[in-house]
């Protein structure tokens, strides 16, 4: 199955990638995508994800199409 | 309710006098406001400018979430979220959020709350430009 995988902030920065898309065997996790597509990294323990813009877990399954995203804990608005 | 992502500077106040003037006369009692501006300090050490990054697709889903979830919990007229994307500088607002009720207490209530839930889950990233170089906010001693 085929996914896109996003990276933002600083996991783009490490990782070296903003967006690629990746071909993964059936079934298949969250952690899954993020080593495909980054070459097995180290993944920084804060890593947060979305499956299809929705906060997902590292072991959530993952299907056929979806955007998978990796990003650092949020800092929007403000202090 | 009303949810809007701005690549460049706004004006919180121009903002909330849009907003008031589609709202009609007499059916609210209250309008409470958070502004959120940029600092030129943080933990101690001096800030020149910031980039916020965000996910827009996620974060645009995420900011009329967040509305829709106020607007179910309490009894509100109208809410908003403006929020800043890209580069700023220190003294441009990053954030308004605002709530009309027929009363204070929800008005007040509604307001804390969308800017709480944006600050804890809204996915965006600060990095800021300081003395010695650049620094992703999440990686920031003290933060």
């Amino acid at each position: 199955m085929q996914l896109k995988v996003k990276f933002f902030a600083s996991l783009s920065e490490q990782t070296g990638l903003a967006e690629t898309t990746v071909n993964a065997d059936n079934p298949a996790t969250v952690l899954d995508a993020w080593k495909l597509a980054t070459g097995d990294q180290t993944m920084p323990v804060n890593t947060l994800c979305a499956i299809n813009m929705a906060y997902a877990h590292l072991d959530d399954s993952i299907s056929d199409g979806d955007e998978i995203a990796f990003f650092p804990p949020v800092t929007g608005g403000c202090t | 309710m009303t949810a809007l992502l701005r690549g460049g500077a706004f004006d919180p106040w121009q903002e909330l006098a849009h907003i008031e003037a589609g709202l009609a006369k007499g059916t609210h009692g209250a309008c409470a406001s958070f502004v959120g501006t940029m600092r030129d300090f943080n933990v101690g050490d001096n800030v020149h400018s910031m980039s916020l990054e965000h996910y827009p697709e996620m974060t645009q889903q995420f900011l009329d979430t967040i509305c829709t979830e106020a607007n179910g919990r309490w009894n509100l007229i109208h809410c908003l979220i403006v929020h800043r994307y890209g580069e700023i500088k220190p003294g441009e607002p990053i954030v308004l959020t605002a709530a009309w009720s027929a009363h204070r207490a929800e008005a007040f209530d509604a307001c804390r709350y969308l800017i709480e839930e944006l600050k804890a889950r809204a996915p965006f990233w600060k990095k800021e430009t300081t003395d010695t170089g650049e620094r992703w906010v999440h990686d920031a001693p003290g933060e």
